[in-house]
């Protein structure tokens, strides 16, 4: 057993100053002495010995703070906090000697299972459970063995110690040692091979005291006091300003000349600086740099700027949207997602053929911290400040604007004023690195509002159709579904995210179908992928909040209520028998359906009468992807007034995550995520017109407020399965389920989001 | 050179009269708790206290402003201890966080008016600061935690005094 062990510091040990390491490496897990206790970013050289170069995702310091360095971008989801919880778990520590701090774009942070820092999908704690299990079980072995060897115990004591509250006990001798004491003791000089750390045997949920406790996040007390620090707050000295100045046209435009003869008149005004962005995230943008934010506000303002429009310029979400539907009606158009039994013979066969389109608009993130970054060349490194959600491409980007590799960029994480998925992109490094290169400074770029909305990586415009064929018998046989919109992340050109068709006759975006996927049993079924081009050119996309399931949901959720309907069924219970858990479907669809029946029950689903003009409506999703589903449904109840106007007034979210981590701040994601459901259904469009983003500020663009909250009722579920996401699950089986539930008040069958007081109106029956 | 009177102290800022009271808080005197949002009064992230009210920065001009009192989250309390800050950690409200120093100075100048608000009171003074995290429902009962709190300080406060 002794092999392992061995001292990996190589210097003589002050161990007053000294931190006791642990992290996984791609050698395994190692232990160590820092001689910077507490300082683990990229940017500052870790003092540890030249044969150590774990990946350290955490460190406890003389004095018993444990640091956790969190490599996911925490944008309100508190998964740094999530992170040092299930360290802390294995570990032993006390909660108050918990303590976050965020990890650059060192690649040793990359997340063990996707090997690059990005956040999103909803991943984040069911990838990274493992792995930060394993690394504080491992610690706290470590710190056992080195406080038998101090205690003077023999060694066949050890089975006796109890690790807690950052102590090693051996109640029988009623001795003891805090965690700082052993660290400060010098003899921990345990190391872990890979498999090693693999045969850790870890604690049975039945033997947890943290998972499944709602702790005090570690990162709210700075939120409520503006101390917590942002990227947009970042301050370097001898730092100036950049205010973008954004063409006229989403993409493809050009700068054909500056006049910077009225900007000169503004004090302070330092430069107009043309991007030359050879990264093709920007097109025909220009920065004002001046010495004041306000100053380059004002010479933004003055500058003259004319440009040549490009072969977007007279694009408008109508014409998106007619291409999608010119798309979609060629047999050649798309790849297959998904390809089960024969639908096109089941279609001509079937007793009943339903047929319908369903369309999303295009929608803005809009998180509240305007995109924005700091830049600052320091002999050969690039310094980028920016909350990013991802460090490994947004490093890329800021290289390409550069004009250096990738390794001579480091990025310094903050917290993010809200992600949602915009925070992928990276655009805004382009601005920061080019006027910092310049200007030889440090320059802090900000958009302002509109330049945030109007170059939005909006969610994407889609246009679904769905054919759908039922039995004699009222039994859902075939399913024909065709998903077209721009594909968000084929822009990125990193070929691992993409996914071969099943025919294998090339790679789509499965970013755009997911959910299309569902665990409905339906013998013949189609899924095809299309991607939508001159989307793709004219509204650059990415990933919003729930990504697909946002929208293929809103179409297979409607259809298979409109099938109810059309097989005489309640739609509830329709669903129920499609959820046989028969073949592929098994386990997930049994864990679908009792989730459902979870929030018919908390809603009164059918058992309530209801006044006339109201209703209830259904929905269940497998969000985000079948392999990292949380099983959700909801029951929505709306009352409609004869105008069309929608009032909701209840949303009951029932989820089922395996596992909680953190109780509150799971109901807190899932509410949030429903609200955010509604907001999309029902208030947030935005529109392209002359190949610009029509919306600009929170005037014409409609987050919801306060005011518009309904009451919102969540049940989680928690059967002891592996734990899964809650960011985005909720925010897809909202728009459906309200969907359907207009369809039960009054008859409208609404197939186009954001739905509106018109459509309503419109579909009500005379 | 312009002298603000800012959380008590007097600070001087050099900046034209037209510059809003937002960035010269943030930019210039790198107080960074206040927050820009929207630049247009639409999203309540820049709010603060001009003699007491609560004011969007963002539409406030430095020169609107000199010689009056201004107060930022950094001195809403001595140790962010106000009731308010203390309601907010302990119903958890922030995600992001980026909006709640908005959220609770405008929460401060309806309590500092009305020490029982309803429900819809809450709502009506707080509709114009966006939360995009969505956190609403827990910034309403962080209010109503923070308004009995302060009702039963000063109650007891009252009783202290008469006996
Ligand atoms: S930044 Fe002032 S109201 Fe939005
Ligand atoms: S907590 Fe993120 S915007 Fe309110």
């Amino acid at each position: 057993m002794n092999k392992h062990v061995k001292i990996t510091s190589t210097e003589p040990a002050d161990l007053s100053r000294r931190s006791f390491l642990v992290g996984t490496a791609a050698a395994g897990l190692a232990l160590g002495y820092s001689g910077v206790p507490g300082l683990l970013g990229a940017d500052q050289a870790l003092a540890a010995p030249a044969s150590f170069d774990p990946s350290v995702w955490y460190s406890i310091g003389p004095d018993g703070l444990v640091t956790v360095t969190c490599g996911k971008a925490d944008m309100g989801q508190h998964i740094a906090s999530t992170m040092a919880q299930i360290i802390c778990e294995e570990l032993g520590a006390s909660w108050k000697d918990m303590r976050v701090q965020l990890a650059s774009n060192d690649p040793k942070f990359n997340d063990p299972v996707l090997g690059a820092q990005i956040t999103g999908g909803s991943w984040s704690t069911m990838m990274n459970f493992d792995a930060m299990s394993r690394a504080g079980a491992a610690g706290r072995m470590a710190l056992v063995d080195a406080a038998v060897a101090a205690m003077g115990v023999p060694p066949y004591f050890k089975d006796e110690l109890v690790v807690r509250d950052s102590m090693v006990m051996h109640p029988k001798s009623k001795k003891s040692m805090s965690f700082a004491d052993i660290v400060k003791s010098g003899k921990i000089t345990k190391t872990f091979t890979p498999d090693e750390l693999k045969a850790i045997k870890l604690k049975t949920p039945d033997q947890y005291t943290m998972i499944g406790v709602s702790v005090p996040q570690l990162d709210i007390p700075s939120k409520t006091n503006g101390s917590a620090k942002y990227g947009i707050d970042t301050m370097l000295p001898g730092m100036v300003y950049g205010k973008t100045v954004t063409p006229p046209v989403r993409y493809g435009a050009t700068v054909k000349s500056v006049d910077d003869s009225e900007a000169k008149k503004v004090p302070g005004f330092i430069k107009a600086v043309i991007l030359d962005d050879k990264t093709a995230t920007t097109t025909g943008w220009v920065v004002a740099v001046a010495d004041t934010y306000a100053n380059a506000r004002k010479a933004a303002r003055a500058l003259k700027i004319s440009y040549d429009r490009g072969p977007n310029a007279e694009l408008s979400s109508d014409s998106l949207l007619a291409e999608a539907k010119r798309l979609q009606a060629l047999d050649e158009s798309g790849l297959f997602f998904v390809k089960d039994g024969d639908t096109a013979a089941a279609l001509g066969t079937a007793a009943k053929v339903l047929e319908a389109e369903y369309t999303t608009s295009i929608n803005i993130h809009a998180p509240l911290e305007p995109m924005n970054a700091t830049a600052q060349l320091q002999g050969d490194i690039w310094h980028l400040y920016s909350g990013n959600q991802f460090a490994t491409r947004s490093g890329a980007i800021a290289a390409g604007a550069a004009g250096v590799d990738p390794k001579f960029v480091v990025m310094h994480q903050t917290w993010l004023g809200g992600g949602f998925g915009r925070r992928l992109d990276a655009d805004m490094m382009v601005p920061a690195v080019q006027a910092a290169k310049a200007v030889g400074k440090p320059v802090k770029v900000i958009y302002s509002r509109e330049d945030d909305m109007t170059m939005d990586f909006s969610r994407p415009l889609t246009f679904q159709k769905i054919k759908a064929g039922l039995d004699g018998d009222g039994k859902l046989v075939a399913m024909q579904h065709d998903v077209v919109s721009a594909w968000p992340t084929k822009r990125w050109g990193i070929p691992d995210f993409l996914t071969p068709s099943v025919d294998k006759k090339g790679a789509l975006d499965a970013f755009t179908v997911n959910g299309a996927d569902f665990f409905y049993s339906v013998p013949n079924h189609s899924v095809r992928a299309i991607l939508n081009e001159m989307a793709q050119n004219a509204t650059p996309s990415g990933q919003l909040r729930s990504v697909a399931p946002g929208w293929t949901f809103w179409a297979v959720e409607s259809m298979v209520d409109e099938l109810a309907h059309a097989a005489g069924q309640d739609p509830a219970q329709f669903r129920i028998a499609l959820l046989d858990g028969k073949g592929k479907q098994d386990g997930g669809a049994q864990r679908l359906r009792n989730t459902l029946l979870t929030a018919m029950g908390m809603a009164g689903y059918g058992a309530r009468q209801l006044p006339k003009g109201e209703g209830m409506g259904v929905a269940c999703v497998s969000s985000q992807e079948r392999a990292t589903a949380s099983w959700t449904a909801c029951v929505a109840h709306v009352a409609v007034a004869s105008n069309g106007e929608v009032k909701v007034k209840k949303l009951t979210v029932a989820t089922d995550i395996g596992t909680q981590v953190h109780p509150d701040n799971v109901r807190a994601q899932v509410e949030g995520a429903a609200l955010w459901g509604l907001s999309l259904a029902m208030y947030e469009k935005a529109t392209l017109k002359h190949g610009a983003i029509e919306q600009t500020n929170f005037d014409s663009y409609h987050p919801l407020r306060m005011s518009q909250v309904p009451e919102v009722a969540v049940s989680v579920i928690a059967n002891g399965e592996k734990a899964t996401g809650v960011g985005e699950p909720a925010v897809t089986v909202v728009a459906p389920a309200l969907g359907n539930a207009i369809f039960n008040a009054c008859g409208a069958r609404v197939r186009s989001l954001p739905i509106t007081a018109e459509a309503v109106k419109a579909g009500m029956k005379a | 050179m312009l002298k603000l009177n800012i959380n008590g102290k007097t600070m001087s800022v050099e900046a034209d009269n037209d510059t809003p009271l937002l960035w010269a808080i943030r930019e210039q005197l790198q107080m960074t708790g206040t927050k820009f949002g929207c630049g247009a009064g639409l999203c309540g992230a820049c709010t603060v206290h001009v003699n007491g009210e609560a004011v969007r920065s963002c539409q406030t001009a430095l020169g609107d402003v000199a010689g009056k009192k201004i107060t930022t989250i950094e001195g809403l309390s001595a140790k962010g201890d106000h009731p308010l800050q203390k309601a907010w950690i302990t119903e958890q409200v922030p995600q992001c966080g980026y909006c709640q120093s908005g959220q609770i100075m405008q929460a401060a100048s309806l309590l500092a008016k009305n020490p029982n608000p309803t429900k819809e009171e809450v709502v009506a003074h707080m509709d114009g600061n966006l939360c995009r995290c969505m956190t609403y429902s827990r910034i309403q009962k962080a209010i109503m935690r923070a308004a009995s709190e302060m009702r039963t300080a000063s109650n007891t406060g009252t009783e202290r005094r008469a006996t």
